[in-house]
């Protein structure tokens, strides 16, 4: 790259007037505790042959964006991930999104679902509802998508463990009102992997889960073509306490891993690899996560195409969704929170992602209000119809500090793969604990900047309003919800076919014994309203369940 | 003669899986000279009671961050009374509005911490609940 030549900048005099000019005695590393210098410019991409490293959007190796025509062809879908109490309250608040211009729906499920327990399963008791939608059987799915057109708008569901058979049900209930597998368009999270490295809710050891997530890619690629069956999520790792090196690193190793499941177990790379999402979180340093999010897709790309010989142009595709940084909200002075979401969406924007969540200002405290879903919504348009954000493609391209980042992250990502390589592989790391010390052990030094205030957080350990009140108003879950709910599941048992269902079930548990497709099986228990914990509990006289050494 | 640790038990109740927060804390408590025994997740009252019991603790934590505090510290706090640790401290912390704050007193729980809350003042807490204790 050429820059002005020697006889107009002498970079040695401004270095030299930098330091004398008296600095500030602040912590000048991003919020991953990464040091920066004070300026960069033309010698920092003197070794990056940038016409390669960036080519043009929709073009390999991506770094631009996944599309040629990015947000000039279409805005990111403004993706609001809801979901509390019973069906009926969660169908409500979908609605009012919808309402309100929201373009694509997004599941949250309460803890219970997520680890496959029905809601009166003993385990279950104070958690129904609680931070999600409970769902139980094919029933709920119908009440929670009652006059929603599922043929029109896209569907995100946040589940994992269980979550070929909550599929399963959501596919049952699209069957039952005649709409074709085929024009189905969403996203499943099912990403195991990030469950034992960071959220933590499983149910069997790695291996079957793997097998129903490898399943799941060969039925969709047959019958659901539009569905994304994999959402390989870096979000929980951040959350978890992560630097951004490691949750870009983490999650694409994760990605790796379920390529190569996925190969050994026969499948065409082509066939699966095209329908693989990603999931990342837009944290609050502005430059390093749009750093982040671009070389995501250059990572991916040269992965997909040189390592794993993909040649459809599709698999080679980092598209994701983003959310803001839940952590990064503080429950003093809750109002900040808009601003801090407001950046961090903007860097997802930046960053090029496919659609974006943006929290709202009182999660810090609870579920979300109305108001509170209402202006973080209005966060995106705002970003998207005012701040002209949207207008140009990459915006930061080429700036001297974001070229020199993204390079950065993409080496400290590579050194990480090939740690994880040492380690035997992801599997292997997770069984040995890598991946959780190496969060736990950054997300303490992050807590200890913020005791010693090396970092700032407005409002917490600094600026702090003495006498605070809290003046939004909150979101309550009615104890009401856990009764409503097992009192629905009891009629639901008592109302099918019983024998049927246990026909299903038997099936189920025989096909696990054995190599077949196991999609078909659980749809097959679905239809017939199995509960989402008798399919568990099929599938755990098979595959056992996995219990995790605790550490800290 | 040193003076005997503190001992504390730190436990995830329930299906909640986020565990930042316990692990920050546990390892803060452990580096100011407390002895801490972590449960890990999805305990339920009876095995954190009974742990709590087995270590002979002085204080027992739980983090919570999904919105079934109100059940569970309930249940630890009955299960404790119960088992003759009526006089241990039961604290916590998590996602937990200030109004069940209110409540979770009423019920003999101590303070429970939020998002924010600073280590020091984690560890300072317990340090004046022991010493309040004559021990």
């Amino acid at each position: 790259m050429k820059g002005p030549t020697e006889k107009t900048m002498d970079k040695k005099a401004w270095e030299k007037k930098f330091r004398d000019s008296g600095l500030r005695e602040a912590d000048f590393s991003t919020i991953s505790g990464r040091l920066l210098e004070p300026l960069y410019d033309w010698d920092d991409l003197a070794d990056l042959n940038l016409k390669k490293e960036l080519a043009y959007p929709g073009e390999y190796p991506y770094t631009r964006g996944v599309h040629p025509s990015m947000y000039r062809g279409r805005l990111w879908t403004m993706r609001q991930f809801a979901g509390m109490g019973t069906p009926q309250q969660t169908n409500q608040r979908y609605k009012f999104l919808l309402e309100k211009g929201q373009t694509g729906l997004s599941v949250a499920f309460d803890n219970p679902t997520l680890y496959g327990w029905d809601s009166d399963h003993a385990l279950s008791i104070g958690e129904v509802g609680r931070t999600g939608v409970a769902v139980d059987t094919m029933e709920d799915m119908e009440i929670l998508f009652d006059e929603i057109p599922l043929d029109k708008v896209s569907t995100s569901m946040t589940i994992n463990a269980p979550a070929s058979w909550i599929f399963a049900m959501f596919l049952a209930n699209a069957e039952k009102r005649h709409i074709p597998f085929a024009v189905l368009r969403g996203t499943l999270q099912n990403d195991i992997l990030k469950e034992y490295i960071a959220q933590k809710e499983w149910i069997f050891p790695p291996e079957p889960h793997l097998r129903l997530i490898t399943d799941l890619m060969a039925f969709c690629a047959d019958h659901v073509p539009q569905w994304n069956t994999i959402s390989i999520s870096g979000y929980h790792i951040r959350e978890a306490g992560s630097t951004a090196a490691q949750e870009l690193a983490f999650t694409l190793a994760d990605g790796f891993a379920y390529v190569e499941h996925a190969l050994r177990a026969g499948l065409d790379i082509d066939d699966f690899a095209p329908r693989l999402s990603f999931f990342f979180n837009a944290h609050l340093d502005f430059f390093e996560e749009i750093a982040k999010l671009r070389a995501a897709r250059r990572i991916w790309a040269r992965h997909m195409k040189e390592r794993f010989k993909a040649k459809n142009p599709r698999s080679w595709l980092c598209r994701f969704h983003v959310q803001t940084a839940g952590c990064s909200l503080t429950a003093q002075q809750p109002e900040l929170n808009i601003v801090r979401t407001a950046l961090e969406a903007l860097a997802g924007v930046l960053g090029g992602c496919q659609s974006l969540h943006t929290n709202s200002m009182d999660e810090a405290l609870a579920l979300p209000s109305e108001k509170a879903v209402e202006i973080a919504l209005r966060t995106q348009q705002v970003i998207a119809f005012e701040s002209g954000a949207a207008n140009v493609i990459d915006p930061l391209g080429g700036s001297y500090f974001v070229e020199k980042l993204t390079s950065e992250l993409e080496e400290e990502a590579e050194r990480y793969f090939r740690k994880i390589e040492e380690h035997g592989g992801v599997v292997p790391a997770i069984e040995k604990g890598f991946f959780q010390r190496e969060i736990t052990r950054a997300a303490y030094e992050y807590q200890m900047a913020l005791s010693r205030k090396r970092k700032i957080s407005v409002g917490v350990n600094e600026f702090v309003n003495e006498d605070e009140r809290l003046e939004i108003p909150l979101l309550e879950i009615d104890e009401s919800v856990e009764k409503d709910q097992v009192r629905r599941l009891e009629e639901v048992r008592k109302r099918r076919d019983n024998g049927a269902v246990r026909a299903k079930l038997g099936a189920l548990e025989k096909a696990a014994s054995g190599t077949a497709n196991l999609t078909p099986f659980l749809l097959d228990c679905a239809r017939v309203y199995a509960t989402l914990g008798e399919i568990s509990a099929a599938l755990i006289s098979v595959f056992g369940e996995y219990q995790e050494q605790p550490f800290f | 003669m040193a003076e005997k640790k503190i001992k504390i038990i730190i436990a995830k109740p329930g299906l909640d899986g986020h565990d930042r927060g316990a692990k920050v804390v546990a390892r803060a408590l452990v580096e100011a000279g407390m002895e801490v025994v972590y449960l890990g997740l999805r305990q339920t009252p009876e095995s954190i009671v009974n742990a709590a019991l087995e270590e002979d603790a002085d204080v027992v934590g739980l983090s919570i961050l999904s919105g079934a505090h109100m059940t569970h510290f309930k249940r630890v706090k009955e299960l404790m009374d119960k088992n003759g640790l009526g006089d241990r401290l039961l604290t916590g912390g998590g996602i937990i509005p200030t109004k069940d704050q209110d409540k979770l007193k009423d019920l003999g729980v101590g303070k429970v911490f939020g998002p924010g809350d600073d280590l020091q003042s984690i560890v300072d807490y317990i340090r004046t609940w022991r010493s309040s204790q004559g021990a």
